[in-house]
């Protein structure tokens, strides 16, 4: 293989291109990137950055000098537009065509969004810099959407004295993803700073007033930040035959194609350890997943190794540190196995069948969670992991 | 080589201990604490996987 083209300078674009040169690979590597920034990192942006704690500078990925080490053709500031596997080249929007003898595909995902102008997103360095020159004491702000993001956006906007609005259409924040009283309680985070939760409430679109709501009530804002998940980035895939359905579909080997792979926020793909495809946007899978990627691109098939990672997830809100491992998603039963949601300090354990699939924890010191991390990355069974003396909780 | 951390940036993954348990650990909030600075050879791949999965791009290797 000679050339190499990776699409998608972010964090699983990056950990693919610098694991091919470490594994040996020698020849042209061409990453391209619509963004013209080098690659920097996103979870600051809802944290440090919209807080304003950190400057732009610290979200470099990389140093410029560990950068020109990987000797890339970088090509920044040029989206791909189009993907031939036949003639094996990427179209950029500069009209130039890159052959290729490998490709990984990571471009991540963009924001959904809502009817009506001039609500907010956070996905870029732009968004955040744009939202958090508008977050100044007194003003008040409308989140759509009580997810991760939107629940530490609507926090570090309460630090910065702005009055926050939350809007969730569903009964229990994030239920539907880590239980209804896990969810419950990380609601009960923002109640009682005065954050004014309202969950069960329908967002049909922006206005210039705020947002208007299923039953047609205004709310008014002065600023609106849509935070309702996003959608996997494969437009520019449309006609090349690669087969997408919320993403770019793989197999266990987070192959697309003959020498197509794909990896991170984009790639669906088969985990074996959980026996489904799944498509995860953590931060750590799509290093690990760019890093796979890159390896069985170079491998001789035989030589191909499932990726077969315990996902990982971390959030801050306020002063509480959630962490999360495994696929939580779809999950049987929810059990709180140390510490007290009450005091916002403990773990719960999650089963899907007879297996340990999954742990969140908060406030909660390494070790008590790594051994949840290892009860799940084994395929442990419930009944040997959770003591049936612990009192069950409805999920 | 030696080995840099910058814990204020450090998000207290664990992912670093995972691929080098005997170069890092963490204090109780979950802090990266490096254990050694210095790494041969025979640790130089586990140590570069660190670097590579840090999702906060907290470690660094240099050469001396
Ligand atoms: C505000 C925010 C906070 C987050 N916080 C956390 C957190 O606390 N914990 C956690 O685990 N995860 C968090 N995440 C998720 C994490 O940042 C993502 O999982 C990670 O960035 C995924 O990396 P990626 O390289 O797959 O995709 P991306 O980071 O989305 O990168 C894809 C890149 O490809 C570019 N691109 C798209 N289309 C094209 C094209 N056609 N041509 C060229 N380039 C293209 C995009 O512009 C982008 O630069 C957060 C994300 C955001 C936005
Ligand atoms: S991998 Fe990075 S963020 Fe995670 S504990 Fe280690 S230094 Fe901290």
């Amino acid at each position: 293989m000679r050339r190499i083209v990776v699409v998608g300078a972010s964090a699983a674009g990056l950990a693919a291109a610098e694991t091919l040169r470490r594994e040996g690979y020698d020849g042209t590597l061409t990453l391209v990137g619509d963004e013209p920034l080098a690659p920097y990192d996103r979870p600051p942006l809802s944290k440090q950055i919209l807080a304003a704690e950190w400057e732009p500078e610290r979200l470099a990925l990389r140093t410029p000098d560990t950068l020109a080490a990987l000797d890339l053709d970088l090509r920044l500031g040029v989206a791909a537009t189009g993907l031939e596997p036949a003639d094996r080249t990427v179209g950029l929007a500069d009209g130039s065509a890159l052959p290729y003898d490998g490709l990984v595909i990571a471009t991540g995902v963009r924001p959904r969004r809502l009817p009506g102008e001039g609500a907010h997103v956070l996905r870029t360095l732009d968004d955040a810099l744009a939202l958090r020159e508008r977050l100044t004491p007194g003003r008040r702000l409308v989140v759509v959407g009580a997810g991760f993001l939107g629940a530490e956006a609507a926090a570090v906007a309460w630090q910065l004295g702005v009055h926050v609005t939350l809007l969730e259409p569903a009964p229990v924040p994030l239920a539907h993803a880590i239980g209804t009283e896990v969810g419950q309680m990380l609601g009960q985070a923002h109640l009682k700073r005065g954050v004014d939760l309202r969950c069960g409430v329908t967002v049909t679109e922006v206005t210039d007033a705020g947002v208007r709501l299923g039953d047609g009530e205004v709310i008014e804002a002065d600023e609106v930040l849509v935070a309702i998940g996003s959608l996997p980035n494969t437009r520019w895939l449309d006609g090349s035959g690669l087969t997408v359905g919320d993403g770019v579909v793989c197999d266990e080997y987070c192959r697309a194609a003959e020498n197509v792979y794909a990896a991170g926020d984009v790639a669906r793909w088969y985990n074996p350890l959980f026996g489904t495809s799944m498509r995860i946007e953590h931060r750590t899978t799509a290093a690990e997943q760019g890093m796979a990627a890159a390896r069985n691109l170079l491998a001789a098939p035989q030589a191909r190794k499932p990726f077969a990672p315990v996902p990982y997830f971390w959030s801050d809100q306020y002063d509480m540190k959630i962490q999360a491992f495994g696929y939580l998603r779809g999950h049987d039963e929810v059990t709180v196995v140390e510490g007290d949601l009450a005091d916002s300090r403990f773990v719960a354990a999650y089963r899907s069948g007879d297996r340990v699939t999954g742990a969140l924890a908060v406030g909660m010191p390494p070790k008590a969670i790594r051994q949840w991390r290892q009860a799940i990355a084994t395929g442990a069974t419930w009944h040997d992991s959770v003591s049936t003396t612990v009192p069950a909780v409805e999920s | 080589m030696k080995v840099e951390l910058e814990a204020d940036k450090c998000v207290a993954s664990g992912q670093c201990v995972l691929a080098a348990m005997d170069v890092f650990d963490q204090d109780d909030d979950g802090i990266a604490i490096l254990l050694e600075e210095q790494v041969g050879e025979d640790r130089l791949d586990d140590v570069k996987e660190a670097v590579a999965v840090c999702p906060a791009a907290a470690i660094r290797l240099v050469e001396q």
